[in-house]
């Protein structure tokens, strides 16, 4: 039993600093990417190549005034950022990161919370990420705050259905919620040379969630609830210092927990066809998680890519988007998936 | 200059005296009673002869010593004959009343609100006539030559006017549905300027909505009235600050013109230059700015690097960036940099990948060709009749460009297209902008290769231009030129003119009365955007939020010019 405490309290200390990290390290990354595309250099004085910079914005931010608009809904407007990042640091813990490994002559799984109901616990806890957002709007008693938090909730609830949709039928093959079977399930190889990744049979399916992620974490092309040039900021508005950071931390760790869920349900998660896993436990433990960051990493990057790409979408245009393409898209291919694997084919 | 026959079809329908012909400077005047004022409208825009589809600009001007104190100047324009022609309304004093002739152009909403503003001029069945450019708690009229420029007055918030735009609910809404007043502006990021824009919301659709300008009043017009010929120039640049070098052709091609002087061939051509770069440089920004509001944010750095790249240039010539003030009456206040061909080679080189790479990434983007097609779309004959110009009104299907039209400086030397789309929206808006800077380059690339003319970029006119700094004291005629050009300043003989070029956003007018001092008696700029933005509600009405936001954008509206 101890053991077993000690095992899960290091595996979610690994995770967190892995996590906390993140956030640093992708302001970075979005800041020297977004100057390279933009044609420009970006931070490049603190540090070499800048890389202290998101230390110098940490400091920045715990150290500007930490307002309360006077007629904001305190306790409310308090919880708002609190909860924007609770789904992001409770939902990795479902992720797998490696093979079991025996430690002392004991199995012990790389996943901190393995339970039956797998995938469908990882999106309950993402899908409390809207409640922040609401709040927030609802919270700072400022018109632009609101509309951004009327425009999150109902993009967000639309397009969880279509991440639902394609989550579902990533599981069908497999047969079961519990995502280290799905990354095992993806070991191996289509046809001799493919990796057995579920991106290829399903690639519609990828597709959907791919949109519906970037619709989850509100970024560009879909980052219409804090739209800067409609909203001011959107529901963020009235929120600054560290109230203001926990929100920004809150978005790049739910990028970097749908990056982990989509390379563990489409590209093999841990798994890398060729790696062979060593039988000493620390060292599959680094290959497998570092495996797992490489492709969360590369999935990071095309976040960032695509932000600076693209404009951004009307809220109509997005609801329809929604609920006429990516919904039917969706249960056409989980009827697809279904009956591909009904034939035997997957 | 094309103008009226002499002996226009109108004149017999009106009883003898109520119209009196005029030979202007520049284009025919009527001096018309304002008893027939509204149906001479309706009839120089209906009938077939003339055919006056649009109204440039309406003004008042004070002369104090007159029977009839004001003066209220209207600037028409037919854009299917291309004529103009000029009316003058004398009013008195006693009784500024004239009729509105908002049911005849739409354009002419906010240009009589102008004029009540700033001269007291009221206008009759308006409906809307309040203040516009200055404060609601101002007291008087500041453009009335009695009106002393130091009067300070306390304006508090109480006196604010507060906008409430209201459209009918019908009852059965009434309780189910709440309207949301939203407060755009003056200080919000897609503001670009200090525009106010309070609309009200059913959902994120924009039921009515109420415009607001005047925050960047600066007094322009007062401004020139107490300074020198040459001493405006420098306020000119602070209209269109996006593309000052052509404010600063455009008031002094307009003076030139009253002094019956031209510039000299060298003066000419780098004025012809410069202004395309500054064209450049003003759809640069624009397109970039709808850009940013559409969300691509990156566009916004390709499409400001070129701008970046002629600011070097204009630097170079004038040593500043934004407001250069390079133009003088007369030609330009100082000869080119040497290197200045090769600058401007290595811009035709560098900036035609910036506008390919925006184009590239946005002209075809399924997200922006559904955030921009049909979205604010007016139909031609719907904006001439609010009395657009410029790159929006050839958005629009009508095809009007000073430069073609009334070709100045060197234009009728070069060959270049004039882009006219059909849809009126904004997308269309975008894409001529970015043919019209493509064809800026032509010019350029043409003008270049007809080689740089030699001589002064100065008048030698000692009426006119200043003395060589070495004349001025060595010499003693020079000294006292000198001496008689800073102190009186340039003596323009009386008369009036109005003259235009087109603007980065428009046909840019200038009309100018002048009394035969060393001063202007009055300027009157006519601020391309000025009827453009008056537009705005409609062209947002029924629209959502972020419409109207990507549609401010592509308007082009610049505060500096708008507001003066």
């Amino acid at each position: 039993m101890t053991q077993e405490l000690i095992t899960t309290l290091v595996k979610i200390t690994l995770w967190l600093v892995v996590l906390l990290t993140t956030v640093p390290v992708m302001v970075w990354v979005e800041r020297r990417a977004s100057a390279f595309i933009q044609d420009r250099r970006g931070p490049n004085r603190v540090g070499p190549l800048g890389l202290v910079q998101p230390l110098a914005d940490a400091l920045k931010f715990i150290f500007k005034e930490d307002i309360t608009p006077t007629a904001a809904d305190r306790p409310l407007y308090l919880l708002a950022p609190l909860l924007a990042v609770l789904p992001a640091l409770t939902t990795f813990a479902l992720i797998p990161f490696g093979p079991d490994v025996v430690i002392d002559g004991r199995t012990v799984p790389l996943i901190v919370a393995d339970v039956e109901t797998g995938v469908l616990l990882l999106l309950a806890l993402a899908s409390l990420g809207v409640y922040s957002l609401v709040m927030a709007g609802y919270s700072s008693n400022n018109k632009y705050s609101l509309f951004g938090g009327i425009r999150a909730s109902s993009q967000m609830i639309s397009y969880e259905l279509a991440l639902t949709l394609a989550v579902l039928a990533a599981l069908i093959p497999v047969g079961s919620f519990r995502l280290d079977e799905v990354v095992l399930y993806q070991q191996g190889t289509w046809l001799g040379f493919l990796p057995r990744w579920n991106v290829f049979p399903q690639f519609i399916g990828f597709m959907v969630f791919l949109i519906a992620a970037f619709a989850e974490t509100n970024r560009v092309p879909f980052d219409l609830p804090e739209a800067d040039s409609e909203l001011v900021a959107g529901y963020h508005t009235e929120y600054s210092s560290m109230k203001f950071a926990l929100f920004f931390m809150g978005e790049y760790m739910s990028m970097a927990t749908l990056s982990a869920l989509a390379a563990t349900l489409y590209f093999g998660g841990w798994h890398l066809p060729g790696v062979r896993f060593s039988d000493t436990w620390y060292w599959a433990l680094a290959q497998g998680f570092g495996i797992l960051l490489m492709k969360v990493a590369l999935f990071l990057l095309f976040f960032v890519w695509v932000r600076w790409s693209f404009p951004r979408f009307r809220f109509d245009q997005l609801m329809r988007l929604g609920w006429k393409v990516l919904l039917p898209v969706g249960i056409f291919n989980l009827v697809l998936v279904a009956a591909m694997t009904l034939a035997g084919w997957l | 200059m094309p103008t009226v026959t002499a002996t226009p079809p109108l004149l017999e329908r009106y009883p003898e005296g109520s119209i009196l012909p005029q030979e202007g400077l520049d284009q025919p005047a009527w001096v018309v009673r304002r008893e027939i004022l509204e149906d001479l409208a309706r009839d120089l825009r209906d009938h077939p002869e003339t055919r006056f589809d649009l109204l440039l600009d309406l003004c008042g001007v004070d002369f104090p010593e007159r029977s009839e104190r004001f003066e209220a100047v209207y600037h028409l324009f037919s854009v299917t004959r291309k004529e103009r022609l000029r009316l003058k309304v004398p009013v008195s004093e006693a009784e500024p009343v004239l009729p509105s002739l908002v049911d005849v152009w739409k354009g002419a909403n906010w240009f009589e609100r102008e004029a009540f503003d700033l001269f007291g001029l009221r206008f009759e069945g308006h409906p809307n006539l309040r203040r516009i450019l200055t404060h609601e708690g101002f007291q008087g009229h500041p453009l009335r030559k009695d009106y002393d420029p130091a009067r300070r007055w306390v304006l508090t918030e109480d006196k604010v006017y507060r906008p409430r735009p209201q459209q009918p609910v019908e009852e059965e809404d009434e309780d189910l549905f709440e309207r949301m007043t939203i407060n755009i502006g003056p200080s919000h990021p897609a503001m670009h300027g200090t525009l106010r824009v309070v609309a009200t919301l059913d959902g994120e659709t924009i039921d009515a909505s109420e415009v607001e300008i005047g925050y960047l009043h600066r007094c322009f017009e007062k401004m020139s009235e107490t300074h020198t010929w040459q001493q405006v120039i420098p306020y000119t640049d602070r209209l269109n600050y996006c593309s000052s070098f052509i404010n600063n052709v455009a008031y002094c091609r307009t003076v030139e013109q009253m002094l019956g002087i031209e510039a000299p061939p060298r003066a000419v051509w780098a004025r012809t230059i410069l202004s395309e770069f500054s064209r450049i440089m003003d759809h640069c920004v624009c397109n970039g700015s709808v850009l940013v509001d559409a969300g691509a944010l990156t566009n916004f750095w390709y499409l400001f690097q070129p701008r970046e790249e002629i600011y070097g240039l204009l630097e170079a010539c004038s040593g500043a960036r934004l407001t250069v003030a390079y133009g003088r009456i007369g030609g330009l206040a100082a000869d080119l940099p040497p290197d200045f061909e090769d600058r401007c080679r290595r811009l035709l080189e560098t900036i035609p990948p910036f506008l390919d790479d925006v184009d590239a990434l946005v002209a075809h983007n399924r997200i922006f060709l559904d955030r921009s097609v049909g979205v604010a779309a007016i139909s031609g004959e719907e904006a001439v009749n609010w009395g657009w110009t410029g790159p929006c009104l050839r958005a629009s299907g009508v095809g009007y460009d000073v430069r073609k039209a009334y070709p100045y400086d060197l234009y009728d030397t070069v060959e270049w297209e004039m882009p006219v789309f059909q849809g009126g929206d904004v997308y269309d808006r975008y894409r001529v902008r970015m043919a019209e800077a493509r064809q800026s380059l032509a010019i350029i690339r043409q003008l270049l290769d007809s080689g740089m003319p030699e001589g002064p970029v100065m008048v030698e006119d000692p009426h006119v231009a200043l003395p060589s700094k070495e004349a001025a004291y060595t010499q003693m005629e020079s000294m006292i030129y000198h001496f008689k050009l800073i102190m009186d300043g340039i003596q323009v003989p009386a008369g009036e003119c109005y003259s235009m070029v087109e603007g980065a956003n428009g046909e840019l007018g200038f009309y100018i009365v002048s009394d035969g001092s060393g001063k202007p008696y009055r300027v009157k700029v006519r601020p391309p955007c000025f009827p453009i933005f008056s537009t705005f509600s409609r062209l947002i009405r029924g629209g959502t939020v972020s419409d109207a936001i990507v549609t401010l954008g592509g308007l082009n509206v610049i505060a500096g010019e708008l507001d003066r």
